[in-house]
Formats: C-alpha cells, sequence, structure tokens
C-alpha cells in the first residue's frame, strides 16, 4: 500500500481515539461512557488494519486474527458493561 | 507430552474447566470446586519444584514457534507467582466453604461467586505464563472483568457504583494497552517478549507505545494517581473476594510491566521516566498510609494500605533501570528480587487480612474501629494471624516483606540513591502506625454495659488467614529457593 492509501484510514483511526477519549472523561452519563469506550476501540483496530497495511506487500493475516479477537473481548466487556449499568439503575443508582 | 508441559498445561485449562463445570452443575459446585482447588495447589507445587530443578518449561502453543505461534514459558518468577495465586485461591475457596448467614442466597452467591473465582485464577495464571504481548492483553481483560464482576457480586448500590468506576478504570486501561501492543507490532512485526528483547526502543513509535501501556498498566496496578477507584471496590467486595483482588489482580498487570520495561526493553526506559514511575511510587506510599491511617473501617485501612504497599512496586524502575541500575547488575538483581519478594509477601499478607477483617465482620456484625473492644478475647487465633500479617507488611524480620525491605535499601544504598531507601523505611514506621490502631482497638477490655456479643466463628476458618500469615513469614525465614528462583534482573 503506499502512503495516499493507508494514510487516510490512520488519521481516522486517530481521530477515533481522541473523540473517545475525550468523550471517556467528560461524558457524564454511564451509557455515553460505554459507547466512548467502543469508539476507542473502533479507533485502535483501524489504527492496527491500516499500520500492517503499511508495512507489508500483501496481507498480514496475524493483525486480522488479533483484531477479530480484540472484538471479541470488547464485545464481552460492553456487554458486563451494560449488564453493570442496569444494575445501577435498578438500585436507583445516579451516575458517579 | 512430557509431565511439566502437561502441569503447565493444566494451571490455564483447570481452573476455566472448573469454572464451565461449577455453572453447569452448581448443585455439585462445593465437590467440584475443591477438587479443582486441590488439584491446582497440587500441580503447580509440582510445576515449581521441576523448574527449581531443571530450569524453565517452555511450550510453543501448536509446536508454532514464534514470531507466527504463540509460546507460554514457566521460568523462576512466574512460577513463584503461579504457586502464591494457588495458595491464596485454595484458602478464599476453603473460607467460602462455609454457609454464612442464612443459607438460601448465600448459597447462589457462592455458586456465582466460584465460577467467577476459578475464572480469575485462570486468567492469572495465563497472564503469569505469557509471553506474547497480545496473549498477555487478552489476560489481562480476562481477569480485569472477573474482578468487576467479584466486585459487584452483592449487588448492592454502593458496590455496583463502585464496580462501574473500577469497569471505566480497568476498561480505559486496557485500551491503552491495547494502543500500544498495536503500535509495536506495526514497528516490529511481532509481539514475542524474547524476539522483542533489546529491539524495543529502536522504533520511533516505541516511546509512545512503551508510554501509553505503561500509564495503561499503572491505572490497573492502581498506582497513586490512578488509586481512587480501589479503595472502594476492594473495601466493598465481600471479604473472600476482597482478598483476591487486593492480593493478586493489581500483581498481574503490575508483572506484565515487569516483564514489557525490564526484559522486552531495559535500554529504552530514560532516566526520567523511570524516576517519574518512582516518584509516583513514592507519593503512593506516603498518601495510602496517611489515608489508612484516617480510616474509620477495618476494611478500609486494608484497602489503603495496598495502595501503600503498591507504591514500593514502582521503586523497581528507578533502582534497576535509573541511576542506580548503571551502577552494576548486583544493585539492579537486589531491586528486582526485593520487588518480587514485597508482590509475593504481600499477596499472601493482605488475603490473609482481608480475610481476618471477614470474620471480624462476620464476629461482630460491622468493621468499625472504634468498636472493636473484646475482638481479641473473641477471635484470639484471627488476631494473631492479623498480627504475624501485619509483620510482613510493616517490614519486620523475619518476614517475606523484611526481605523485600532488606533489599531494596540495600539496592538504593548501594546504587547511591538512598532517598528510595528512605521511602522504604518510611513506609514500614506508617504501616506500623495504621496496623497498630485496630489491633489496639481490638485488645481493649470491652466496658461492661456496652459490651456486643460476639458470633462464634468455626475455629478451622480462623486457622486459614493463620495458614496464609505463616506462609507470608515462611518467604522471610527461607529465602533461599524463592531467592533462586527470582535469579536476579532477566
Amino acid at each position: 500500500m503506499t502512503a495516499t492509501e493507508w494514510l487516510p484510514f490512520t488519521v481516522c483511526a486517530a481521530a477515533l481515539i481522541g473523540l473517545g477519549l475525550y468523550g471517556l472523561v467528560t461524558q457524564p452519563l454511564l451509557l455515553r461512557r460505554v459507547i466512548a469506550f467502543n469508539v476507542i476501540g473502533s479507533g485502535i483496530f483501524l489504527l492496527f488494519g491500516a499500520l500492517s497495511g503499511s508495512e507489508s506487500a500483501g496481507t498480514d493475516s496475524v493483525p486480522q486474527a488479533m483484531i477479530i479477537t480484540g472484538i471479541v473481548v470488547a464485545l464481552s466487556a460492553t456487554a458486563l458493561a451494560l449488564a453493570l449499568v442496569v444494575a445501577h439503575a435498578r438500585e436507583g443508582g445516579r451516575d458517579p | 507430552m512430557s509431565l511439566p508441559i502437561t502441569a503447565l498445561v493444566l494451571c490455564l485449562t483447570l481452573p476455566l474447566l472448573g469454572a464451565i463445570a461449577t455453572v453447569a452443575a452448581p448443585r455439585h459446585a462445593t465437590p467440584l470446586v475443591t477438587s479443582v482447588a486441590g488439584l491446582m495447589v497440587a500441580v503447580t507445587i509440582g510445576l515449581t519444584s521441576h523448574v527449581a530443578i531443571h530450569g524453565p518449561v517452555v511450550v510453543a502453543l501448536g509446536e508454532w514457534a514464534p514470531p507466527l505461534g504463540i509460546q507460554i514459558m514457566a521460568d523462576g518468577p512466574a512460577v513463584l507467582f503461579l504457586l502464591v495465586n494457588a495458595l491464596v485461591m485454595a484458602a478464599v475457596v476453603l473460607f467460602s466453604l462455609a454457609p454464612i448467614g442464612q443459607p438460601g442466597p448465600r448459597s447462589r452467591l457462592a455458586q456465582t461467586f466460584w465460577p467467577l473465582l476459578l475464572l480469575l485464577w485462570g486468567a492469572l495464571n495465563a497472564i503469569f505464563v505469557s509471553r506474547d504481548l497480545f496473549n498477555l492483553y487478552v489476560g489481562l481483560e480476562l481477569a480485569s472483568l472477573a474482578a468487576v464482576a467479584l466486585v459487584a457480586i452483592e449487588r448492592k448500590r454502593d458496590t455496583l457504583n463502585a464496580a462501574l468506576r473500577y469497569l471505566l478504570f480497568a476498561l480505559t486501561g486496557s485500551l491503552l494497552y491495547l494502543l500500544g501492543v498495536v503500535l509495536i507490532y506495526a514497528g516490529h512485526g511481532t509481539l514475542d517478549i524474547t524476539l522483542l528483547a533489546g529491539e524495543l526502543g529502536m522504533h520511533p513509535t516505541d516511546a509512545l507505545a512503551i508510554g501509553a501501556m505503561t500509564a495503561g498498566l499503572a491505572a490497573k496496578t492502581a498506582l497513586f494517581p490512578f488509586h481512587v477507584w480501589l479503595p472502594p471496590a476492594h473495601a466493598g467486595a465481600p471479604a473472600p473476594a476482597s482478598a483476591v483482588l487486593s492480593a493478586l489482580v493489581p500483581k498481574a498487570s503490575l508483572y506484565i510491566a515487569l516483564r514489557l520495561w525490564l526484559e522486552a526493553a531495559p535500554g529504552a526506559g530514560d532516566a526520567i521516566a523511570v524516576n517519574v514511575l518512582g516518584w509516583l511510587g513514592a507519593l503512593a506510599v506516603v498518601h495510602g498510609s496517611i489515608m489508612a491511617l484516617r480510616q474509620e473501617r477495618l476494611k478500609l485501612v486494608i484497602a489503603y494500605s495496598t495502595v501503600a504497599q503498591i507504591g514500593y512496586l514502582f521503586l523497581v524502575f528507578p533502582l534497576a533501570l535509573g541511576a542506580a541500575g548503571a551502577a552494576g547488575s548486583g544493585v539492579a538483581d537486589s531491586a528486582w528480587n526485593g520487588t518480587l519478594f514485597q508482590a509475593l509477601s504481600h499477596a499472601l499478607a493482605k488475603a490473609a487480612l482481608f480475610l481476618c477483617a471477614g470474620l471480624i465482620l462476620e464476629a461482630a456484625g460491622h468493621d468499625r474501629i472504634a468498636r472493636l473492644a473484646g475482638v481479641a478475647q473473641a477471635l484470639p487465633v484471627t488476631l494473631f494471624a492479623f498480627g504475624l500479617a501485619a509483620i510482613t507488611l510493616m517490614g519486620l524480620p523475619p518476614s517475606g516483606g523484611f526481605m523485600a525491605k532488606y533489599l531494596l535499601v540495600t539496592a538504593s544504598l548501594e546504587g547511591g540513591v538512598p532517598g528510595w531507601g528512605l521511602i522504604v523505611l518510611a513506609g514500614g514506621l506508617l504501616a506500623a502506625a495504621y496496623l497498630y490502631r485496630p489491633m489496639a482497638s481490638a485488645f481493649r477490655h470491652p466496658d461492661q454495659e456496652s459490651a456486643a456479643p460476639f458470633t462464634t466463628v468455626a475455629a478451622w476458618r480462623q486457622a486459614i488467614p493463620l495458614g496464609l500469615a505463616i506462609a507470608s513469614l515462611a518467604l522471610g525465614i527461607l529465602p533461599a529457593v524463592p531467592h533462586e528462583l527470582m535469579g536476579g534482573m532477566p
């Protein structure tokens, strides 16, 4: 891949990570923080794909496997986070 | 497969199989969990003695060698952590066997508690033997999710609050770590620690990668400015869960940071970065101890003590990599061994303290320090265990904590940076101060009119924290074998 091909992906990924971090720090609502966490995760996976494409000529399968594993891990983390948010709301707790 | 390799694979698979079996057959949970715990202790002791005699056990999974495959390795430090993990986990399993209070909801609690505990056990073991940065990420995430669920297990509003805060810190930490993994893979094309050794630090993005990973790991280890999630989470969880959370879970992320800085990137840490980590550790010692002195509740004292004790562990970075490390490999070896002694003896002692606090909470119905008068008469064995564990945390001889502090202070003196040694000594004095308060309160005689009745606690349950406390002392009485296994700076 040439720089003009992978650079837009890298810039997008960096923007997603930055936006997500900003949201995670500034958003008071728990649900929005969980979404912010997922935005950061997407940014990191996009960065992983873009950077691995920039190095080698063909497609490197190792980052693909890692991205899929990472998505599964992020999914389970999101599920636990949502379950906690729901339990927290049921107990009448306010957002910390 | 040869026997040691089978033992290593069992260390990873047995807890996970046990967790699945416990979920599938909750009626048989008790015999299942106890047999898994017993087997695991036996397997870990066997593996440890094999590694002590014959050296590290290495398995390339599926016979694929790195960089394509993933390698797991049980070297000296890894088996020591596996062993301490097994001892603490087995003690916690035994401790939670007794049906406390009303049988109905409590047994359901035990049935959700045990699968999570076994899951955490497997995840921590996976971290201790992994040699691949991405594999470490998966283990770290599994451990965090199980730990957060353990905090929230009672589903009370306060503990849910604490669990959510813990989750946000833990998830942010993992994401930062993952970002570092991505950058390292892009720069070097491999994530195996052995292959990365010496390479890390060459590529321009490595500084960013290591910085992000260290920040993430520090948040998960509860290093000073990121420690705010720890006290409510650890004090809010049920006592056996707090024991595991405080003793073992922060050690896992610290262990990864040690592998990353000292093994994969020994040359990459510049003087400013390692001193910043050391300063944060020193601030953690002072801040955690002062906060522990000011707490009203016993469990909070013990939780803040964890913040302080974690501070010592970060002194390894300036001692082994900074000015002291330049003084010679002997200094770096002392710093590395001292840090491992501190991590292991703190794990045993802190688990013992939290189990003692659980017993006191059961007997007295509360854990307010001001109202503990008479506990020493009601629970003499528990108080004895509390005292022994406190000796380790203060760093008095003969204990594992003393070995740790002796080695750290030696490293700081020989390396020409006595300031770090002073922090270690000051931390010991502060620990004596904050652990003296609950002891003094417990040994007071209750007033005749205000004397509250104590529920009796079975003697065998009081013996469990005593066993852990004795193990933490044994590290200091017989330090030769663990010292041999640690082997100095990698």
